[in-house]
C-alpha cells in the first residue's frame, strides 16, 4: 500500500535542513548520507549525494527525472557476479 | 465491421466485450464508455448503427489514452527508469521482475522459458 497523501512525502529532517542550507549559500557539496529512505525533493536536483549501500558510499547525481523516488533506489545493495558456468560450457569435457 | 481507434472489433460479440479488444480499454472503462454513450451494452457489433459507432469513437478519443499513444507512454516510463539508473530500471534491463518478487522459483513471465542448469539440485 502506498503512503497516505495527507502525510506528504517522507524525508529525514536533518538531511532536508542540510539541503536548504546548501541552497541558501549556493554551495555544491557532496552530501554523505545513510538515509536511503528519504524521498528525492525538487530542491535536491543538481546536488550529488553519497548514498550508503551497506558497504560504501555510492555517488548519486540527482536529475529532474529522479524526483519522487527514494535515494536508496539509486544505490544498489547487491552485486551479481556472473555464473561460472556460462564460460565453462564452451569447453569440451 | 466497426473500426475504432485502428482496431477491428469482432463482429459477433457484445459491444461491451468488443471494446476491450482495444489496448488500454478493459472491462471497467468499457462499461463507463457504454454508459456515457447510451448504447445498449447487449447489442452485437454488427448490429450497431453508424451513428452509435461515431458516438463511441468520439467518447474514446476525447477521454482516453489508447493503443499507440499508451504504448509509447509505457515504454517511455520504462526508459526513464533505465536512464536514471534506478533499481527498477536495472531489473528492466536484466529482464527480471521489477517489484520485488521472488526469482528463486517462478518469475517465468519475465525470465522466459526455463533454461536448465546442470547440477542445480542438491
Amino acid at each position: 500500500m502506498s503512503r497516505s497523501i495527507k502525510k506528504g512525502p517522507y524525508i529525514d529532517k536533518k538531511l532536508y535542513k542540510k539541503i536548504i542550507d546548501l541552497n541558501k549559500t549556493n554551495d555544491k557539496k557532496i552530501i554523505k548520507t545513510w538515509s536511503r529512505r528519504s524521498t528525492i525533493f525538487p530542491e535536491m536536483v543538481g546536488h550529488t549525494f553519497n548514498v550508503y549501500n551497506g558497504k560504501k558510499f555510492f555517488p548519486v547525481y540527482i536529475t529532474e527525472n529522479m524526483v519522487g523516488h527514494k535515494l536508496g533506489e539509486f544505490s544498489p545493495t547487491r552485486i551479481f557476479k556472473c555464473h561460472a558456468g556460462s564460460e565453462r560450457s564452451s569447453k569440451v569435457r | 465491421m466497426a473500426r475504432i481507434a485502428g482496431v477491428d472489433l469482432p463482429n459477433s460479440k457484445r459491444i461491451v466485450i468488443a471494446l476491450t479488444y482495444i489496448f488500454g480499454i478493459g472491462n471497467t472503462i468499457a462499461e463507463k464508455i457504454i454508459e456515457k454513450s447510451g448504447v445498449n451494452p447487449d447489442t452485437r457489433v454488427n448490429k450497431l448503427t453508424d451513428e452509435e459507432i461515431a458516438r463511441l469513437r468520439n467518447i474514446i478519443e476525447k477521454n482516453y489514452k489508447i493503443e499507440g499513444e499508451l504504448r509509447t507512454e509505457v515504454s517511455m516510463n520504462i526508459k526513464r527508469l533505465i536512464d536514471t539508473g534506478s533499481y527498477r530500471g536495472l531489473r528492466h534491463r536484466k529482464g527480471l521482475p521489477a517489484n520485488g518478487q521472488r526469482t528463486r522459483t517462478n518469475a517465468r513471465t519475465r525470465k522466459g522459458k526455463k533454461k536448465t542448469v546442470a547440477g542445480k539440485k542438491k
